[in-house]
């Protein structure tokens, strides 16, 4: 601040009647900004507030919060761990809150390495491999993102269950994974799918970024393009990758439409029970506020140790879907 | 594709002859799938597999304890990765070994990928011959490539997996879903228009594209508005980061969590009220209302306001950057000129961000565009809150109706359109200031 003040003050100190003008500026920027600082905890606490309501009505005994608001809680305290352990079992014998937390990680974690290996690769080509069409093929790719995902999940969900059939000429049958256990195959697929665009475009900014020379060199040392992508981009590409795996790894953790439509009913993710739960739930609140902590407990825990990347990668990504 | 390995037989045909070639065989291919398919369909018809197919894999992935399937995945495909990234390093090379290699992959690759997908015993032999002839256009195209054999094999199989990734997942099911929106319920029989003109007429349709429309213009005002002031009135104040991480973490919470939190806020009932919006309307002296069953549009507004409250947070983070950015000096030099506060704000920081806001303006609109989340978990779409891109999914699950489906998943893609060529313009006008 003082090396951009310091021409300031010297134009001030050569003028008196500036000079006095701006201390009553100082003065009265200090109170704009008095005001600004209180205005912004208003919004703060605005922000902060429902989730802290459900955040107590959590914790709080369900005859409790089903007859007074949670703020009766500071002059009236009780609390109870009853409402998690009571959320994780229900959801009847099918599957269970606890069971489709499992699930969640069963989806999320595949579906954010198969696009990123997928898309590194082709990123990798569309900045290093020059070819004919090049760009053009590229930006193609990027305008991909016009087609919203609720315009290819029908279709895309008839090709995984009913297979291919042009003109009565059966070419290949579904996949028949309707008595599995736990199948996820078609969910990953279909995320991996629905990613592939956007992150062919971050890997790609990231990794055409990477200096020539030092792929040159490579080369010139008798290494191919597989040892070049294996052994130079990846490490060097790493903090792209990370950014993007997180940003990938939450869309899908918080993801309901892809779950609700591709799913089977033993393999849908938190979302999509804590949904279908939330409606015979109704107005018991212990349950529903529990039930919402615990969908919500593994992207918060994510945010704050990983927020510089999460930033980042949102940033970046902010386009999908 | 630096490696260069002048085959004689190479030279002594004109390039004309490979182009020639190439060409005969792609028409070869298309020929064979027409045979193909127009084949009379044989009743009864089994698929055929190797002994092993991805069906089976899945299958057998499917019946394990989800925990175990996440390691297996991952060693499975990384496998893949690997041979493919073999393939890329070797293949290529010059030399008789490297040659056969380079057959066999493009002979074998197409064939097993096709196998693998368990065609039925009627089209076997033309889904096997279509597979031997693209890999033996492979194979040709790439030893007659002017930048030397192994340069298309390589590309090819670097862009390959992602490729069939977007045509089949992307690029077919659009394609298909906009033929689709011209057919009915069953997709058997061509209505024309009447799905379109569905969609303007019948409430769900109607509400559901006005609702849209009010998202995509509120939405992206409100929370770049809130963002923008919030991140200026924090800028440089003490507890920054904190203040920042209060409005910012909805960002990472679900549509789905998001839409439990805010539905505690509007609970309604008789009696006392455990809503916090409901406590303070009956403290104030009012009747308790039902928020999300309030007609006209406030229930939207209600949903509306849960949108925003996870946006904000986005487009504070990124003006807030912004706003870093802009330079000091320009601000100095405006309160020297004797720019208040406002002025400063207005004349130099906003100038400053422009390209920011607009940025954060039109993801914004984007999202509005497609949600889903809020509209499932807080009213399931009831009392005239529906929107595009969840009547989308109703109409599908809820009525088994392809067709009206489809046609708002189209008016949806229009609804979009504009804003995704915008950004594909600005993208490209950023690439050549590069």
């Amino acid at each position: 601040m003082t090396a951009i003040d310091e021409p300031g003050i010297r134009a001030a100190t050569a003028l008196t009647a500036r000079e006095v003008k701006r201390q009553e500026k100082d003065a009265r920027n200090k109170l704009t900004s008095r005001g600004a600082t209180l205005a912004a905890i208003v919004i703060a606490v605005v922000w902060t507030i429902p989730t802290f309501g459900l955040f107590v009505t959590s914790f709080r005994p369900g005859a409790d919060s089903a007859t007074t608001g949670w703020w009766t809680v500071f002059t009236n305290p009780s609390f109870t761990l009853q409402n998690y352990a009571d959320a994780m079992t229900s959801g009847g014998t099918a599957l269970t809150l606890g069971q489709s937390f499992i699930n969640s990680l069963a989806i999320a974690i595949p579906a954010t390495i198969i696009p990123i290996a997928v898309a590194s690769l082709a990123a990798y080509a569309f900045a290093w491999i020059p070819f004919k069409g090049r760009s053009i093929v590229f930006v193609g790719v990027f305008a991909l993102q016009i087609v919203p995902i609720q315009m290819a999940l029908v279709p895309l969900l008839s090709l995984f269950s009913r297979g291919l059939t042009i003109n009565g000429v059966e070419l290949f049958p579904g996949f028949t994974l309707r008595d599995v256990d736990h199948s996820f195959a078609t969910v990953w697929i279909a995320h991996a799918i629905f990613a592939m665009p956007l992150a062919i475009f971050i890997l790609h900014n990231f990794i055409s970024e990477i200096p020539g020379e030092i792929i040159e060199a490579a080369r010139v040392d008798g290494a191919g393009h597989g040892q070049i992508f294996f052994r130079l981009i990846l490490p060097l590409a790493m903090p792209a990758i990370a950014s993007f795996a997180i940003f990938q790894f939450l869309w899908v953790w918080n993801d309901l439409l892809v779950a609700t439509i591709f799913a089977p009913s033993s393999s849908l993710p938190l979302t999509q029970t804590l949904n279908s739960l939330s409606g015979s739930w109704g107005a018991q609140w212990y349950l529903q506020s529990a039930g919402a902590f615990i969908s919500i407990i593994v992207p918060l825990v994510v945010f704050f140790s990983l927020q510089r990347f999460f930033v980042r990668g949102l940033l970046a990504g902010a386009t999908k879907g | 594709m630096a490696v260069v390995s002048p085959g004689v037989s190479r030279r002594r045909i004109p390039r004309s002859v490979t182009g020639v070639i190439v060409a005969v065989a792609a028409i070869a291919i298309v020929a064979l799938f027409a045979v193909m398919i127009t084949r009379q369909p044989v009743d009864g018809a089994v698929p055929t597999s190797l002994g092993f197919s991805l069906n089976s894999f899945f299958v057998w992935i499917g019946g394990l304890h989800p925990l175990l399937q996440i390691p297996i995945i991952a060693i499975v495909f990384a496998a893949v990765v690997g041979v493919i990234l073999v393939l890329i390093e070797f293949a290529p090379r010059p030399g008789p070994g490297y040659f056969w290699l380079r057959v066999a992959a493009c002979f074998v690759i197409p064939f097993l990928a096709f196998m693998l997908l368990r065609p039925y015993q009627n089209a076997t032999i033309y889904v096997v011959g279509i597979a031997l002839l693209a890999g033996a256009l492979l194979f040709f195209a790439d030893y007659r490539a002017r930048a030397g054999s192994g340069y298309v094999f390589q590309l090819v199989i670097f862009l390959a997996p992602a490729a069939l990734l977007l045509l089949l997942g992307l690029v077919y099911p659009a394609l298909s879903t906009i033929w689709q929106s011209f057919f009915d319920k069953t997709g058997d029989t061509f209505v024309g228009l009447e799905n379109y003109a569905w969609t303007f007429t019948n409430p769900d349709g109607f509400w559901s594209v006005i609702n849209t429309l009010i998202w995509a213009l509120v939405a992206p005002l409100f929370s770049t508005v809130i963002g923008l002031v919030y991140a200026v009135f924090i800028d440089r104040a003490r507890g920054e980061k904190f203040l920042k991480v209060l409005v910012f973490m909805p960002v990472a919470i679900s549509f789905v969590g998001a839409g439990i939190i805010w539905k505690f806020v509007y609970d309604f009932r008789q009696g006392d009220q455990v809503g916090l919006l409901n406590a303070i309307v009956t403290g104030l002296g009012g009747e308790p209302v039902s928020w999300l069953a309030a007609q006209p549009l406030i229930n939207t507004f209600c949903l509306l306001i849960v949108f925003i409250w996870t946006q904000t947070g986005f487009a504070m983070v990124l003006l807030s950057a912004a706003i870093k950015a802009v330079p000091g000096e320009q601000i100095e030099a405006a309160r020297l000129d004797g720019a208040n506060a406002w002025e400063v704000f207005r004349n130099v920081t906003v100038p400053g961000i422009r390209s920011s806001i607009v940025v954060v303006l039109t993801t914004i609109t984007i999202a509005s565009l497609k949600v889903y989340d809020i509209v499932a978990v807080m009213t399931g779409g009831r009392n005239n809150s529906t929107v595009l891109g969840f009547e989308m999914v109703n109409q599908q699950q809820r009525f088994q109706s392809y067709g009206h489906s489809s046609a708002l998943a189209v008016v949806l893609f229009l609804f979009v359109l504009p804003l995704i060529i915008y950004n594909v313009r600005q993208m490209r006008k950023q690439k050549e200031i590069r």
